[in-house]
């Protein structure tokens, strides 16, 4: 890195672009909006509207995931549970793959280990996000509640640190998509003969294809990418739903040795 | 009824305690070097790893049926640069259209 971008960096030099044209392919694929400063400069309220710019297209593609999460929950669950677990959860992946699972005929508890295994990312998530919380352990919770896949994947200023104030605009306009969309979806529901015929099986897939475009750029990380998809469909017919996607993580052992 | 709080109530909780683990156990703290490297490029392998087990997984088996063909619409409409919400509900109406009888 010839730039100086980390945190104890400083005001980088003016042509540095530490996010909008950073020295690795990832900083530039989830590149801020032009007129965004360095968050050495911009401040937190600055930054967190930044993040919501950035994360309007997300809450829409989110809003539409959410209607689909909706109408397919609401034959299983009733019409008030859906809602409440968009507010209380706010995961699309956790979700579904609870939801799956009943769907199959399975038992609460394998719902419950489905959806927990689905979102044990985020503990790595975590684990990557804590030394650039600073503060009160209330604040960096509070920062950490917000981190969702996309908002964590923008936030990352590509050379392992985070802006959090950024993260959280992020995942500002996803929240309400997600529990505008779910509550659509609950209403819209009842009036769809077979919501399997629209195709939303599709919708989360395709959105975690989009943010693994924008991610997965460089070869160390195309490597992690190919290593976590072989190992995710190896394992599939072998364990429980959600395990073989926290053992794709295991790719990066791999590519991390790889020369960048 | 009761089954399908306790789900919602423990999966909250357990979300909110692996969101949390990280950054309450060693916050302000740095990474080592090569845990950072490591940190790097976890999104790419999980994310990856999603796209594959909702395009191919069902239960437990592997299957191809009409969403790869929505996800292979979705790849193609990203390397045209297309809005993200043309994307994805691009891929939902050619997986729908797939599956007209």
């Amino acid at each position: 890195m010839g730039c100086p971008c980390g945190e104890a960096a400083g005001v980088p030099p003016i042509g540095c672009g530490c996010r909008t044209s950073g020295t690795n392919a990832h900083a530039s694929t989830f590149a801020r909006p032009v007129t965004l400063v360095p968050n050495q400069v911009a401040s937190p309220r600055e930054r967190r509207r930044a993040g919501i710019r950035r994360g309007v297209p997300f809450g829409i593609a989110v809003f539409a995931i959410a209607v689909s999460f909706g109408i397919l929950a609401r034959p299983v669950m009733g019409s008030v549970a859906p809602i409440v677990m968009s507010v209380v959860v706010f995961s699309g992946s956790a979700q579904f793959g609870a939801l799956a699972v009943l769907n199959a005929g399975g038992s609460t508890a394998a719902a419950i280990a489905a959806g927990v295994l689905l979102n044990a990312r985020y503990l790595a998530m975590g684990l990557a996000l804590a030394p650039s919380l600073r503060g009160r352990a209330l604040s960096r919770s509070a920062f950490a509640m917000t981190t969702v896949d996309a908002s964590w994947a923008s936030a990352s200023n590509g050379d392992g640190t985070f802006d959090a104030w950024y993260m959280v605009g992020v995942s500002i306009p996803q929240y309400v998509g997600w529990v505008l969309g779910t509550i659509v979806g609950v209403l819209i529901g009842p009036a769809l003969a077979n919501p399997n015929a629209l195709g939303l099986d599709a919708l989360f897939p395709a959105f975690f294809l989009v943010l693994l475009f924008e991610e997965a750029r460089g070869r160390r990380r195309l490597a992690a990418a190919g290593g976590g998809a072989g190992i995710a469909l190896a394992l599939t017919p072998v364990m429980p739903a959600g395990l073989p996607i926290l053992a794709a993580a295991a790719a990066v052992v791999v590519a991390s040795r790889m020369r960048p | 009824m009761t089954g399908t709080w306790v789900m919602i109530a423990t999966l909250a909780l357990a979300t909110a305690g692996m969101k949390l683990a990280g950054p309450l156990s060693l916050g302000g703290r740095p990474l080592s070097a090569r845990a950072l490297t490591v940190v790097q490029l976890l999104a790419s392998a999980l994310l990856a790893a999603l796209v594959v087990v909702e395009t191919f997984g069902k239960g437990r088996s592997l299957t191809l049926d009409a969403r790869a063909l929505g996800v292979a619409f979705a790849a193609v409409a990203l390397t045209r640069r297309a809005p993200m919400a043309m994307i994805v509900v691009g891929a939902a109406a050619v997986t729908a259209f797939a599956r007209l009888p």
